[in-house]
């Protein structure tokens, strides 16, 4: 038998198959408009990927903020618990669990059996997350895939404003100023690795710390984070799928 | 099903709203009040009628911002922003206000809403812990009653007030055994019931009415829970609901926490129990036992606070309560400093989940709200 978790985010669409072992099928496309299209073409392509019929499928679970849009699925879960879960199955050691995605992001502290002791979001304000990152890489000019690789290495430039808004205009005038991309790049990168030091200092930091979420790829913000933090932080090719991957453990009842 | 005195109930602030202009024409005194610290006894006692006119909607807070801070309480903003469109047909018919020097934010404003309708301010003392605090607040009760006095042609002797003290002990007895029955396991009331039920007693008119209806009300949800009728079944998560007070309009967190399968059975702001656990002594001299019982109200604007956290264990404990949630109101600085203080409480010494929520009047983050709610109540089930 199988479990599906679907973590609808506002940028990512994400599935996995879960035999009650191991991943067998995962897939992630762009959310785009529509959560409820994007959310039931995915469950079809990890079913076909893992070459799974309807009777073999124990429950499917959805998280993220697009969970709501779902019909085909047997529970909703919130992607707070579902982050614990999936953490927790990937490794039990984690305590603590950073997500940045697209619209929220979020800090987790978790117990030695994955339940949640504590977690802290970011308010309404888009400071801190994917959308600020993805802001800021379009005033720049790259794309936000980049953003770590250019500002390897260089000199971060101070950014002080937290309103994403703000913040595109400082980093405007930076460029006016004549600052280099690079170094704009690793002050973004900075500034965001200070609103999430601060957020995860309030849940309080335990080893071992988990970086989740599609911002989870910026290999330089998670040196920056290890180094504010005082702790190394962990990312596997997994992170992006950790909500789906929770929602199909809790699924399949582990 | 609801209860059916609820309707009754419900229909109070319109009820009301016609009763205080036909009572304003008749040339009845009205004393408009901002806070669970206005000695209600005292207006009582001028032959007057008191109102509470804490602003709980959004709608006048885009007038106010014109002229306060847009970084300021909601509930603030809300109540002036109703003084200055003359929106509140409480406010329009009230003949004297009534404040108190509480928090920053309010102090301020109401430097700026005395230029409306005369007003008196009581000067609150910030800690209630001395001796020098009480003498103090017992002279706040003298004046204000003298500022009636003048206002009103009126003499308020100790009989008056005795007899206040009396019938507003006897709306606190009622409110509180309403309250209370919300402690049998399930509870027989919403939260969302209780909160209107208790916030809407701010507006009555009639006192006596008042509690009658509270009675009915009680009697119903008696009967209810003899034939096993309850709000909510056994499994609810219980929770207490402690921070800034809530009214109509403002009741977004506690909504979203029954509407995510939560039971709120415990109110411990200031729009529910708070004002309801201590009484006044009928026996002490009037003005001493109104100063005692006022200056003992565990608000975040005294410091210290320690009162707030035996309320908080006492309700959590006679409650069987399985979280506490603590709103703070944008901009509350005293509630949402105290916060931390209240979340280490209640992780370290009661043991249970705790949850803050910072938000405003405004519905743009209620997705958000509801993500953090229904991930708390996952943690408890």
């Amino acid at each position: 038998m199988y479990s599906i978790g679907v973590d609808v985010g506002s940028v990512a669409a994400k599935a996995v198959v879960f035999d009650g072992e191991k991943i067998v099928a995962r897939e992630i496309i762009p959310t785009g408009w529509s959560p409820k299209e994007s959310g039931e073409k995915l469950f079809e392509i990890v079913k076909s990927m893992a070459e799974i019929e309807k009777h073999q499928i124990k429950s499917i679970v959805g998280t993220g903020y697009g969970r709501v849009a779902l019909s085909f699925i047997d529970r909703k879960i919130t992607e707070i618990t579902c982050h614990g879960k999936g953490a927790h199955f990937l490794d039990p050691s984690i305590r603590t669990v950073i997500d940045i995605g697209g619209q929220d992001s979020k800090a987790i502290k978790l117990d030695d059996k994955g339940n949640i002791i504590d977690f802290l979001m970011n308010d309404k304000c888009a400071a801190g997350t994917g959308r600020f990152l993805q802001v800021m890489a379009h005033a720049l000019e790259i794309d936000i895939s980049q953003l770590s690789q250019i500002g390897e290495g260089a000199t971060p430039e101070t950014i002080s404003s937290m309103c994403t808004v703000f913040a595109e205009s400082e980093v405007i005038s930076l460029m006016a100023s004549g600052a280099s991309k690079e170094g704009i790049a690793a002050g973004l990168l900075q500034s965001v690795c200070s609103k999430t030091y601060t957020l995860v200092s309030k849940v309080g930091i335990q080893d071992k710390v988990f970086f989740s979420g599609g911002v989870s790829k910026n290999s330089l913000l998670k040196e920056f984070l290890s180094k504010k933090l005082g702790v190394e932080v962990f990312s596997s090719e997994l992170s992006q799928y950790l909500g789906a991957i929770g929602a199909a453990v809790i699924g399949y009842g582990v | 099903m609801r209860p059916e005195i609820m309707t009754e109930v419900e229909a109070l602030r319109g009820v009301n709203s016609v009763k205080i202009k036909e009572a304003s024409e008749k040339g009845k005194k009205v004393v408009g009040m901002y806070c669970v610290f206005s000695p209600q006894e005292i207006a009582l006692a001028a032959d007057a009628i008191s109102v509470t006119l804490c602003g709980t909607t959004q709608a006048p807070i885009e007038e106010a911002e014109k002229e306060l801070p847009r970084n300021l309480c909601p509930l603030i903003k809300s109540s002036y922003g109703f003084a200055i469109t003359d929106k509140c047909p409480y406010f329009y018919f009230s003949d004297v206000l009534l404040a108190e020097t509480t928090c920053d934010g309010k102090k301020k404003m109401y430097e700026l809403m005395s230029k409306i309708k005369p007003m008196h301010i009581m000067n609150l003392p910030q800690t209630a812990n001395d001796e020098d605090s009480l003498e103090s607040w017992k002279k706040e009760m003298v004046y204000f009653k003298e500022f009636l006095e003048k206002q009103f042609g009126v003499e308020i002797t100790d009989k008056k007030l005795k007899d206040a003290i009396k019938l507003m002990n006897r709306e606190r007895r009622a409110m509180k055994r309403l309250h209370q029955l919300n402690a049998h396991k399930p509870a027989p009331l919403t939260g969302m019931d209780m909160m209107l039920a208790q916030w809407l007693k701010g507006f009555n008119v009639d006192k006596e009415a008042g509690i009658e209806l509270i009675e009915k009300l009680i009697k119903e949800l008696e009967e209810r829970m003899e034939k096993g009728i309850y709000a909510f079944d056994e499994k609810a998560p219980r929770i207490l609901l402690t921070g800034c007070p809530i009214g109509s309009g403002s009741e977004k967190v506690l909504r979203i926490l029954e509407e995510s399968g939560a039971n709120v059975v415990a109110l411990e702001n200031c729009t529910g129990y708070k004002g309801l656990d201590v009484l006044v002594d009928e026996e002490k001299d009037p003005i001493t036992a109104l100063a005692e019982k006022y200056l003992s109200t565990p608000c975040s604007c005294m410091t210290n606070n320690n009162g707030r956290l035996d309320l908080i264990e006492r309700l959590a404990k006679e409650y069987e309560v399985d979280g506490i949630v603590d709103l703070t109101w944008q901009a509350c600085h005293t509630y949402n400093i105290e916060s931390f203080t209240v979340k280490n409480f209640t992780k370290n010494v009661l043991n249970l989940p705790f949850l803050q929520v910072e938000t405003d009047y405004s519905d743009s983050d209620l997705g958000q709200i509801k993500v953090r709610v229904e991930a708390f109540l996952e943690g408890i089930k």
